[in-house]
């Protein structure tokens, strides 16, 4: 039995721990005409062989493209009436009509909700809502990771300890509780705020604005530690060294030579951090502290199915559909950021 | 000593904790009393703050709060406040009115303390086998069905669970009880629903952890002295192993608890949850206070005996 003697074959070939051509040893390229191809090559070749990690790419692909042609041809085509239509895909989200709970047919594909409301139509509009609040949280979360771990990296020394110290307390807190006292104070502070500034669709939209802000202010702790500890390791290399006798600045290194080397590490963190935030919001979405009514996130639209279980009838497609769209849509991000984390072998090291 | 210091420490970080939250919600605007009568009339208005110290200056409240300080009264005379957090007292409901947050409390934590350490010993104990295994049936069937398990449990969050589980195992099959929380066969399904993703999370740990631990050199080295692989795999790897998953408990709690919020909600378990989401809703300060330091506080500790957990497992760890 010689199990597990070579732990993971594709390892082998990843010689160098930096993304983005940071060979560690340039002469090798020399010496071995095999390695010519340049470390992004050979990972998105690795990528391209992770059979599971394309698949969730297509269809993630295939989500947003989805998403964002749905209301183009829900503007072109033009609804007549609610009734006799042939493609789901012509229903508007928000109209009511009278054939509630409808079970899924050819012309509602995954039936209609409490109010009428095509479901289908409902989980594409709910999709945008809820990609929406992942992608950008995740970025505000990168934005605040990316500079407090470099700046803890950069450091070093004391500072290093206190920052990445603040970061152990706030990793081992209940965060949601945070965002949720956030939302629910300070919304009101800025509704009125808007108000009294005349701006009334800016204040509808004050709740998604802290969904971003919130969601991204407590997933940031990751991100902050593994650009740390890039950092941590570039800082002592040599050309950061050339550059500093040169007498560059402080911030134009840590800009133009340590940010761009850990640029590779922060996109596949911040494809692992979007699931995170797509199931924060969805938690907060069916306390009904998301998203509010008439949008739809896929966490409310779960919210409105269990909020219709009962033991006479059970309208199973108001829960199964959006779960299902939940799920799945997880399911590929997560194989899709495991995937590029592995291709381009990057480990979180604490 | 290093522990001792710790729990010095973590005073402190209660008391930033106690004054962040507690800033954050008298910084809000809208008190608690706004929706209630809606044209009150000034005495009404005025008797409310008088009773509940809303009209004092914040730091006044704060201080009172915490129970720490004195106040004049009209003759000059010194009332040093008698109540308070440091005595374990963290003031009443501005809703509910017949009860203090102690009472919501004592009511909700019996409830909401078992269902989080059944869940986590739930995760625990299907997490770790199923990690343990797909490590040591590496590339084997074993392997791909248990990691799809734990990535598929990783994707499905407990409010798609929970109404699932109520649907298939309440509804139809009528196993179980759909909701409440009064015989242990009420805990079986928010239990699972809870614990479930955690279980992902700890399968994966582990198949990582012992992945890397089999390939370490003192696993060759007994290897080559003749260890049989059980003793081998079972009483050192698993050691080795185990640590990636005990420094993720922490964390894990802290997911854990906000878990629960949505299965409480989910199951109608009268637990912890519903009242920290109402109440932060209707801006009853007090409790949401009192909650979020009983979190904080009750996360601290458990993050001690992680730590406390880790250095006994890995002696090569030292606090200093």
């Amino acid at each position: 039995m010689s199990k597990g003697t070579v732990e993971n074959p594709q390892r082998v070939e990843a010689e160098e721990p930096l993304p983005n051509g940071m060979s560690s040893n340039p002469q090798s390229a020399i010496r071995n005409p095999q390695s010519t191809i340049s470390p992004n090559q050979k990972a998105w070749r690795r990528f391209r062989n992770n059979r599971p990690a394309v698949i969730s790419a297509w269809f993630l692909l295939f989500l947003v493209f989805a998403v964002i042609a749905w209301p183009i041809i829900l503007s072109v085509t033009s609804h007549s009436g609610p009734h006799g239509k042939a493609f789901a895909i012509q229903y508007d989200p928000n109209t009511l009509t009278d054939n509630v709970f409808a079970a899924p047919s050819l012309q509602h594909w995954f039936g209609t909700d409490v109010h009428g409301r095509d479901l289908f139509s409902r989980i594409l509009f709910g999709a945008q809502v809820s990609l929406i609040v992942g992608t950008v949280g995740a970025s505000v979360s990168l934005v605040i990771g990316v500079l407090w771990g470099a700046i803890a990296g950069y450091l070093g020394g004391r500072w290093d300890d206190i920052m990445m110290r603040i970061v152990d307390v706030l990793y081992s807190l209940p965060s949601i509780i945070f965002v949720i006292v956030l939302i629910t104070t300070l919304e009101e502070y800025v509704k009125r705020w808007f108000d009294t500034i005349n701006s009334p669709q800016l204040s509808h939209l004050t709740r998604l604005g802290f969904l971003f802000i919130g969601l991204g202010a407590v997933s940031w702790l990751n991100m902050a530690r593994i650009v740390r500890g890039q950092v941590l390791t570039l800082r002592r290399r040599a050309f950061v060294e050339a550059s500093l006798t040169l007498g560059a600045k402080h911030r134009h290194i840590l800009f133009q030579h340590i940010l761009p080397n850990v640029l590779g590490i922060v996109i596949v963190y911040l494809a692992l951090t979007v699931p995170a935030i797509i199931l924060y919001e969805s938690f907060l979405s069916y306390l009904g502290l998301g998203i509010e009514p008439p949008m739809a996130s896929w966490g409310s639209l779960i919210a409105e199915g269990a909020g219709q279980i009962n033991t006479v009838r059970v309208y199973w497609w108001l829960l199964a559909f959006p779960g299902a769209f939940l799920v799945t849509t997880l399911l590929a991000l997560n194989f899709f950021g495991d995937g590029l984390r592995d291709a381009w072998d990057v480990r979180g090291d604490k | 000593m290093y522990f001792i210091r710790r729990l010095i420490l973590s005073i402190p970080l209660l008391l930033v904790i106690t004054f962040l939250s507690f800033g954050l919600l008298h910084l809000a605007p809208g008190g608690p009393f706004d929706r209630e009568r809606k044209p009150a009339s000034p005495e009404v208005e005025r008797n409310l703050a008088r009773k509940y110290h809303t009209d004092e200056p914040f730091w006044k409240q704060y201080l009172r709060y915490l129970g720490v300080g004195f106040e004049r009264d009209a003759q000059g005379k010194i009332h040093w406040f008698k109540d308070g957090l440091i005595r374990g007292n963290f003031g009443p409901s501005l809703i509910y009115r017949n009860h203090t947050v102690n009472d919501i409390i004592t009511e909700g934590l019996p409830v909401s303390l078992p269902l989080g350490f059944m869940a986590f010993g739930f995760a625990v104990g299907v997490g770790l086998p199923v990690g343990f295994f797909t490590a040591v049936q590496r590339g084997k069937f074993t392997d791909y069905a248990g990691s799809f398990f734990a990535i598929l449990a990783v994707c499905i969050p407990g409010l798609v669970m929970g109404p699932v589980l109520i649907v298939l195992f309440a509804i139809h099959f009528r196993w179980f009880p759909v909701a409440l929380w009064e015989s242990p066969m009420h805990a079986v399904l928010p239990m699972i629903a809870l614990g479930l993703y955690f279980a992902g999370r700890i399968a994966r740990l582990m198949r990582e952890g012992m992945l890397n631990v089999m390939n370490s050199e003192f696993v060759t080295a007994a290897r080559a002295k003749g260890m049989s692989e059980t003793t081998l795999l079972l009483k050192h790897a698993v050691r080795i192993a185990i640590l990636p998953v005990v420094s993720y408990s922490g964390p894990l709690l802290a997911d854990l608890l906000t878990g629960s919020f949505v299965i409480e909600n989910i199951f109608c378990i009268p637990g912890l949850g519903t009242p920290i989401v109402n109440s932060s809703l209707s801006r009853d300060y007090p409790v949401v206070v009192g909650l979020v330091i009983l979190y904080a506080a009750l996360l601290i500790g458990m993050n001690l005996l992680v730590d406390l957990a880790y250095m006994a497992l890995d002696r090569r760890v030292k606090y200093e």
